[in-house]
């Protein structure tokens, strides 16, 4: 702790908010969390929690119409990206950070052979030959274990089946050498087996490319295998910031330590599995006190009144947003 | 891509034998005769007999039926009636005016409608989308007959910046003048359908995932438009221009009438008016094949927009 790295990538009260019939709702609500150096940072939560939305605001990639950054800051190498124009933010794009996404079979143009599409991020955000980029686009094919790349370079995507297609769009994230890279439930369409290999690569990359991986993913078993910290978000909000072990050994939210029970695992039969009652509420419908405490087992009265903030749980870096979490986490 | 354009003619084979077997029967199914219609009600029995054994109509049918293939696919389409030349005579005689206007109203169409619905679809909602559903409604809505008559009396005859008659002159631009009327008669109608599918084609790819990827990708707004959505909105588009030569021919009867054009339309509503049924067979079937042809082009074309269809 002595040392403090700048971090790779900071987000400051970051606020996104969606318009619902003519009124603006905050679907990213006031996240603050750093990425560091190497660090892959893992950002879990059920569908609608705002993780997706989260990494979407970063790189300022939401539909035009509808969606909105009310505020905050995206700090990037000095930069605030929300106030950054439109071309500015192009040569960001692809270049120091990248993306990918969770549908392989739907995320690469159809009319665009494999190699023309790795190669397009090279000559917008490095320039040079066509040749020489078709080149790179091979070298980072071989890079990702695509069989026979050199024939493959050519073909088009729906050629290829899904796992082979999310290499793909790993050859095209990595084709500028980006710092940070965001990872948006990138297995979460594929096989298990697929699955494995994928997220071995993404580890594998990072270390050799020196990468910061913000991986957002709803399945906790991943995050165990890939994560240095978690990030748990619960509508719109971080609700838990810890290290992967930290937050394993010892969830302080009841809403993680729900997640953690709802998880399968090999060595539990599923007749132990507990799923949480309820669901995420919706955009327009969440609670002023605390959002998770009509689901919550352990809330007290002032929980359904009172906004909790995100404060240290006593363990040096583990913050909660749980005033009443029970001593020695909630198992 | 060379063999899937192969099989796309191989399939058009069967489509033109259906189309002729048509054709035959429903020449067949006209009450009365050939032999009389040439011959006129005066004619005596022993005249009409002798005609109908000139033309083959004694014959049983199956026979006439083979005749009828073996004379088609040898481009024998017989003679016309009322001038005395052959089918294929009469056709080679109109068919470069009707191919200057068929290529100048597809052009029209395609150069005025495909940028008006690409910027529709990019500001939906904003003033340019409503003028592309105004100018495309309007095209819409407008017979080719009335639109005709309206631009003549506008362009030709109040502001008299073209000739209201198609001049049979051969200077290159006297025949330009005369030919941009018509051509934007029929333009416009292709026009109106071509904005109205590419704005609706191009909203639906701008949502794709695909153009996410691109954008964070570094992708500048432009090339995202031209590069990535363009061509795989374009495939509807070639559908309505492909469909649409198929109306062309109806509304060039129209078009040609009104300008006093020569061409396919005016010729087989001569045809009509003049009961020559052996032209009248003969531009059916020449109309038949000009369909099947753009449709197997537009096949064709698919293919080479995108890589998908080459496989299935």
């Amino acid at each position: 702790m002595t040392s403090f790295p700048r971090p790779a990538l900071d987000l400051r009260n970051l606020r996104t908010e969606f318009r619902i019939r003519d009124r603006w709702y905050p679907a990213v609500r006031n996240v603050s969390v750093s990425l560091m150096p190497n660090e892959t940072l893992a950002v879990v939560g059920e569908s609608g929690s705002g993780k997706s939305v989260t990494a979407l605001s970063i790189l300022r990639l939401l539909p035009h119409a509808g969606a909105r950054i009310q505020g905050g800051e995206v700090l990037f190498e000095g930069q605030d990206l929300v106030t950054l124009s439109e071309r500015e933010m192009s040569s960001i794009r692809g270049n120091s950070i990248a993306m990918i996404f969770q549908e392989p079979m739907t995320s690469l143009n159809p009319t665009m052979t494999v190699g023309d599409q790795i190669a397009e991020a090279i000559l917008i955000h490095r320039g040079g030959s066509r040749m020489q980029a078709k080149a790179e686009a091979l070298r980072l094919l071989e890079e990702v274990k695509i069989p026979s790349p050199k024939s493959r370079l050519d073909e088009y995507p729906h050629q290829f089946s899904g796992g082979m297609r999310q290499r793909v769009m790993i050859a095209m994230a990595l084709a500028c050498h980006p710092r940070v890279l965001l990872a948006d439930e990138p297995t979460t369409a594929l096989d298990v087996t697929i699955q494995a290999q994928v997220l071995s690569q993404l580890e594998e990359l990072k270390q050799a490319y020196g990468m910061s991986m913000l991986f957002i993913t709803h399945n906790l078993g991943v995050v165990a295998q890939i994560a240095d910290r978690v990030a748990v978000m619960y509508a719109g909000e971080i609700v838990e910031l810890a290290t992967v072990d930290a937050l394993f050994a010892k969830p302080m939210h009841p809403y993680t330590a729900a997640l953690l029970r709802a998880m399968p695992r090999a060595d539990r039969g599923t007749e132990n599995l507990e799923p949480i009652p309820g669901s995420v509420p919706a955009l327009s419908a969440v609670p002023a006190g605390c959002s998770y405490a009509p689901r919550c087992p352990f809330k007290e009265r002032t929980c359904l009144d009172l906004h909790p903030e995100l404060v240290s749980s006593g363990d040096p870096g583990h913050l909660v947003r749980c005033p009443v979490r029970p001593v020695g986490g909630v198992h | 891509m060379i063999s899937f354009a192969f099989k796309r003619l191989l399939l058009a084979v069967p489509t033109l034998l259906v189309m002729l077997t048509a054709i035959f029967v429903l020449v067949r199914l006209v009450p009365g005769d050939a032999a009389s219609v040439i011959l006129g009600d005066q004619a005596t029995e022993a005249s009409l007999r002798a005609m109908r054994a000139r033309l083959g109509l004694d014959q049983p049918i199956q026979v006439q039926y083979l005749h009828f293939l073996a004379e088609v696919l040898t481009g024998n389409l017989g003679q016309s009636l009322s001038s005395g030349r052959t089918v294929v005579q009469e056709v080679l005689l109109v068919l470069p005016s009707t191919i200057q206007l068929t290529l100048a109203a597809v052009t029209i169409g395609i150069v005025l409608g495909l940028p008006l619905g690409i910027l529709a679809a990019l500001g939906r909602n904003s003033w340019i989308d409503y003028v592309s559903r105004l100018v495309s409604l309007l095209g819409l809505s407008f017979p080719a007959f009335v639109s005709g008559i309206l631009l003549l009396i506008v362009f030709a005859i109040q502001l008299g910046w073209f000739p209201v008659l198609t001049s049979d002159s051969t200077d290159p631009l006297e025949r330009l003048r005369s030919l941009a009327l018509p051509a934007l008669n029929l333009g416009l109608i292709l026009m109106a359908y071509v904005v109205r599918v590419t704005r609706s084609s191009m909203l639906g790819v701008l949502g794709e995932d695909y153009i996410r990827t691109a954008r964070a990708k570094g992708v500048t707004p432009t090339r995202l438009v031209m590069r990535h959505a363009l061509r795989n909105g374009l495939i509807p588009v070639v559908t309505v221009v492909g469909l649409y030569f198929g109306t062309l021919i109806g509304n060039s009867v129209l078009t040609e009438i009104i300008f006093n054009r020569p061409g396919l339309g005016k010729l087989i509503f001569g045809a009509l008016n003049a009961r020559d049924y052996t032209l009248l067979e003969g531009l059916m079937i020449i109309f038949a094949i000009c369909v099947i042809v753009v449709n197997t082009l537009t096949d064709i074309t698919y293919g080479l927009i995108d890589p998908r269809v080459k496989y299935k």
